[in-house]
This record gives structure tokens, C-alpha cells and sequence, in this order.
């Protein structure tokens, strides 16, 4: 170690910043974290859909199996016209989730790491959402990604049928959806007792992600009307209703009055309930 | 409250109630503070005083119950952005970023701060270097032994060159070699101007580092001034303890009348005498002993330290 400093004169602040320019500086460490970590992060976000879309759009109608659901779609729908819209939405919520919620735990309990940020010279509710935004920019990557994967997949005659008739729409969905899940993510992160985590994923994703209508429209569920109405409190299904929309618009699916305003409103009320949470977690 | 433009740091009456499904715990219970700038100022207290929740307040990091306190004129709860602008802090555990290089520990706090990418990245270099860490640069900051990880945690909160450097228990948990060395880091620091508020419960750290110091001890400051003031404030040179088998001889309680002893405390089988001339105390008292018919089972005598200001201020050793 250098015996003696050099003069640094302790008058101020080097330069004087902005509360704006403090969260970019965050986001910025955000994407280099993400740019290291990139391949281990998408493998595993890619890995499960790449690997139902192979079994249920390729190998099962290869094997001559009927594709489960495609017929309560409406006639001549394919599984896989199903599957695309449900794969990226279930990414997408996913990795909202994930993408704030095991770092999350992390930084408020194992050495209190989230010090390090909470001395930055931003408010903590910014803090809150700035994690928003990372996690769900990652939400919103895992979507783009996992979208070619599922297109491209099938069996000869099982092409998806998907055409994008309102891009307004999509990117109202993708954006949106990202930042709910990313929300979302951010409340669980600080309600969830950290000894508990496991529970996150038995108890919490697994349901949102088997009964969040991925594998088939909410609208089939008119056979099962119990689930239908279970089904609404699942906010995975509102994403993936809303990327039917967009993607499959022949497919039946909820109303844009109906997804569009549970994601958006969705959206703003558990950002201001998990950044309230957080700034509680944080500040003691 | 206003505080002249010399001040750093300025307290008033600050408390700090935990609320928990076992009650409520007062871990600060009015704490007043000045620090001037250019100052190294100590908080020593035993573990649990409240020196941690104190500088979590300073630190807007912890929300006071009532009171006040300032950083640079700035409130911590009101200018709690204002108070981060200008402050740098050094917990006592280590919470850099396992997921950044060392380097970018100390480039990215610079772009927190408003540093450019590339100024911060210069800047990061030349702390690495100053602190002795130039080769560490791209390794995991968890690979770093006890001493580099604190260098580099106390790196970092200098990027922005803060006007007040908080240091919440520096040193707790390295070894001597290490200990000495972040001592030497800190009086350097200090001589080019920079204000410091350390947390410590190492009686001889808070003596050889700090200006001026706050004794802490329940979540209230029993004392304060410079060491030298302390020790002349508990009135005593020294502090003689003895222990007999049995009650303490009655004669010895007559002990404080006799010039030159300040204090004597007796508690069951034990006395305490706090004395500005011990020459020939001890035997008396061991003398006193045998002529009551009780032993001497344990006997010791403190030179003028912090620790008889502790025991004077207190009435207990300090780690009790």
C-alpha cells in the first residue's frame, strides 16, 4: 500500500450530478452485468421453451399425435400458433421475475449489499425502479429470444400462423409486460422471506406459469369456467391474451380493454407498492 | 437548527426507536454531535452503544424517530440526496459488488456520482493505485483479503472525494499488521483535510486516530472531548480494582475523603478506587483485607486510558 496520498483536497463534490444521469450510471452497471453474464442468463431462459415447442410442435406430430388444445383455438389452428404467443409470454414473465428476485435477496440480506447502491445520490423509490427497468429490459430480451426459437420449430404443417397486424400493440404488451413481471419480481423480492425462496418457485411460479393460459387461449377455458375465473387473478395470463392479440389475431382472446388495462394499471400499482416496500426493506 | 459553515456534522437530541414484535429497543436515545470539518472524530462504544445506528442516520440509511441532524448543512431525512452527494461511507461489512471487478467497483461509483465513463474509469485507476490494489483490478472483490477488500471499500467512497468520510468499525476483524496499516491510510487522509467520523469500540484506535471523540455507551454520548480531556474529566490516574472473599472492609469506604481519590465504588466483595496517587493504595488495600479477615482473591490496577474514563463514566468494565 502507498505509505503517502497524494493531495485530494476534500472540498465538495467532484462534479455536480443529476438525479438523471445517477440512474443512467445505474442502468449502464445493469447492462454490464447483463453483457457478463448473457450466455448463462438467456441458455437457461431459452432452454425450456426450445425444448417444449421441440416436443409439441416437432417430435409429437412427427410421432402422429395429436397437438393438445389446438382444437378448441378454432379449426385448423395449429399447437404451435398457440404455443408462440404463450412461450414469449411466459418468458417474459419469467424472467421479470427472476431477473430482480434472486439478486434481490441477495443485496437486502446476505451482507447488505444493497448499500452500496442506496448511497448513490439517488431517492430509494428511484433505486426501486430503476430495478424495474433492468429487470424488465432482461424480460423484454428473453421475449425477443425466445420468439425466432418457437417460430421456427415445428413439424412439415405445423407453421404457427402468426402475423403482426398492430405493432403499436406488440410493443404496448412487450414493454409493459416486462415491467409488470419486473414489478411483480420487485414485491416478491421483499416480502419473501429469504430462507423461504424455494417457496417462490413451488408455490408462486410454478402456478402463474402452468395455469397462465400459455398452452392454450383463455377463451378455451369456457369448458372449464372455474379455472376461467381462477385464471384472472394470474397476471401471466393477461400477457399472454394480449401477445395473442398481437400475434395471432385470428386466435380468440380477451378483449384489449380487458389485458390492456390489468397490464398497465397492473403495472403502475405494484411499481409504486414494490418501490414502497423496498425503500422499507432498505431504509430501517 | 443551523449550523456555521466549520461544521460537518450536527446532531440534535437524535433518536432512534426499533419497533419489533418484541417490543420497541431504544438503540439511540438523544444523541448530540458537532464534528468540525477537517476533524477526525471518533464514536467509541462498546457493541451495541448505538454508534451503528447513529452513522446509519448520518448516512440517511437509517430514518431517525425525532431530532435532527445535518451533513454539510443538509438534512439527512428532508436532503437525503443532497447529504449522499457529499458524504462517503465504509460499512463494516463488506458490500462491494461481487457481480463488478474491483475496478469497476471503483469506476461505477464514480458514474453514480457523475463522473464520465472515461474520467471514471481514470479515476478508478488512480485509487487502485494509491491503495496498493493495481493488480487486483479485474479480480472479484470477494477474492481480496480482509485488508485489500477494506482498502478497496474505503477506495471507493473517496471517488467522488466526499466532504465527510463516515467509517462505521474499520478495522473490526483484521489483523494487527492490516490494522496499523488502514490506521496510516486514514491519518494521511486526514492530513490533506479530509473530515472523518469513525465508529470504533478499539479504545486504542479511537486514542491514536481521532481529534476529538463521543463516548457511547446505551445510546447516549457520556462523554466528550479529546483523549487527553476525557482522562482529565474522570478525575482519576488510575483506577485500582480489588476482589476479596468476602464483604469489602468497611474502613475502606472512608477512602473518598482522603485527597488524591476521586471516586470509590464498592459492590459486595468488590472496590474500586479511581486515584490521581495510587503510590502504596494497593497495599493498603490488601492490608485492609487481612486485618478484616478477608482475603485478596483478584487485584488490578488501569493506568489513566480510555478504559478508566469507561469504567468511571459507567461503573463497569467496558466489555461487560
Amino acid at each position: 500500500m502507498t505509505a503517502t496520498l497524494p493531495a485530494e483536497p476534500a472540498a465538495g463534490p467532484a462534479v455536480r450530478t443529476t438525479v438523471g444521469r445517477t440512474f443512467l450510471a445505474m442502468m449502464s452497471r445493469e447492462l454490464r452485468v447483463l453483457r457478463k453474464n448473457f450466455v448463462s442468463t438467456f441458455v437457461r431462459v431459452l432452454l425450456q421453451p426450445l425444448l417444449f415447442v421441440f416436443v409439441f410442435a416437432y417430435v409429437l406430430p412427427k410421432l402422429g399425435t395429436g397437438a393438445p388444445g389446438a382444437g378448441s383455438a378454432g379449426g385448423g389452428t395449429t399447437f404451435s400458433t398457440i404455443l408462440v404467443p404463450g412461450l414469449v409470454g411466459s418468458s417474459i414473465v419469467m424472467q421479470g421475475i427472476m431477473a430482480v428476485v434472486f439478486p434481490l435477496m441477495m443485496e437486502l440480506n446476505w451482507q447488505r449489499s444493497i448499500t452500496d447502491r442506496a448511497l448513490a445520490p439517488l431517492p430509494i423509490p428511484l433505486l426501486a425502479v430503476e430495478k424495474i427497468v433492468a429487470s424488465g429490459l432482461q424480460a423484454l430480451i428473453a421475449g425477443l429470444l425466445v420468439f425466432p426459437c418457437v417460430l421456427f420449430i415445428h413439424a412439415g404443417g405445423q407453421a404457427p400462423d402468426v402475423h403482426v397486424s398492430n405493432w403499436p400493440l406488440l410493443v404496448f404488451v412487450l414493454v409493459f409486460g416486462s415491467l409488470l413481471s419486473a414489478a411483480g419480481g420487485l414485491l416478491m423480492g421483499t416480502l419473501v422471506d429469504p430462507q423461504k425462496v424455494q417457496m417462490i418457485f413451488g408455490i408462486i411460479l410454478m402456478p402463474i406459469s402452468m395455469l397462465g393460459c400459455v398452452y392454450y387461449p383463455w377463451a378455451a377455458l369456457e369448458h372449464v369456467r372455474w379455472l376461467q375465473i381462477v385464471s384472472l387473478a394470474n397476471p401471466m395470463v393477461y400477457v399472454n391474451e394480449g401477445l395473442r392479440a398481437a400475434l395471432t389475431p385470428d386466435v380468440g382472446h380477451m378483449h384489449f380493454y380487458v389485458y390492456g388495462t390489468v397490464i398497465l394499471v397492473g403495472t403502475v400499482a405494484l411499481t409504486w407498492l414494490s418501490a414502497r416496500k423496498f425503500t422499507q426493506r432498505v431504509l430501517t | 437548527m443551523t449550523a456555521p459553515p466549520e461544521t460537518a456534522v450536527q446532531t440534535v437530541d437524535l433518536h432512534k426507536t426499533y419497533s419489533g414484535p418484541k417490543g420497541d429497543v431504544e438503540a439511540v436515545r438523544g444523541i448530540d454531535l458537532d464534528v468540525r470539518r477537517g476533524e477526525f472524530f471518533g464514536l467509541l462504544g462498546p457493541n451495541g452503544a448505538g454508534k451503528s445506528t447513529t452513522i446509519g442516520m448520518l448516512t440517511t440509511l437509517v430514518r431517525p424517530t425525532s431530532g435532527e441532524a445535518r451533513v454539510c448543512g443538509f438534512d439527512v431525512t428532508r436532503d437525503a440526496v443532497e447529504v449522499k452527494r457529499r458524504i462517503g461511507m465504509v460499512s463494516q461489512n463488506n458490500t462491494l459488488d461481487s457481480e463488478l471487478t474491483a475496478a469497476e467497483n471503483l469506476e461505477f461509483r464514480g458514474r453514480f456520482f457523475g463522473l464520465g465513463a472515461r474520467a471514471a474509469k481514470r479515476r478508478a485507476d488512480e485509487l487502485l493505485e494509491l491503495f496498493g490494489l493495481a493488480d487486483r483490478r479485474d479480480g472479484n472483490p470477494f477474492e481480496l483479503s480482509g485488508g485489500q477488500a477494506k482498502r478497496l471499500m474505503i477506495g471507493r467512497a473517496l471517488v467522488h472525494r466526499p466532504e465527510v468520510l463516515f467509517l462505521d468499525e474499520p478495522t473490526a476483524g483484521l489483523d494487527p499488521q492490516n490494522r496499523v496499516n488502514l490506521w496510516d491510510l486514514l491519518r494521511e487522509l486526514q492530513k490533506q483535510g479530509q473530515t472523518i467520523v469513525l465508529t470504533t469500540h478499539y479504545m486504542e484506535e479511537a486514542e491514536v486516530l481521532c481529534d476529538r471523540l463521543a463516548v457511547v455507551d446505551h445510546g447516549r454520548v457520556l462523554a466528550r472531548g479529546t483523549a487527553a480531556e476525557l482522562k482529565d474529566s474522570a478525575g482519576a490516574d488510575t483506577v485500582l480494582t480489588v476482589s476479596y472473599d468476602g464483604d469489602v472492609p468497611a474502613d475502606l469506604s472512608k477512602l473518598s475523603e482522603r485527597a488524591g481519590i476521586s471516586k470509590v465504588e464498592v459492590n459486595g466483595g468488590q472496590i474500586r478506587v479511581f486515584s490521581t496517587a495510587p503510590e502504596g493504595l494497593l497495599g493498603e488495600l490488601v492490608g485492609a483485607g487481612a486485618a478484616a479477615g478477608v482475603n485478596v482473591t483478584d487485584a488490578s490496577q488501569l493506568r489513566p486510558s480510555l478504559e478508566t474514563v469507561f469504567l468511571s463514566l459507567t461503573g463497569r468494565d467496558y466489555r461487560d
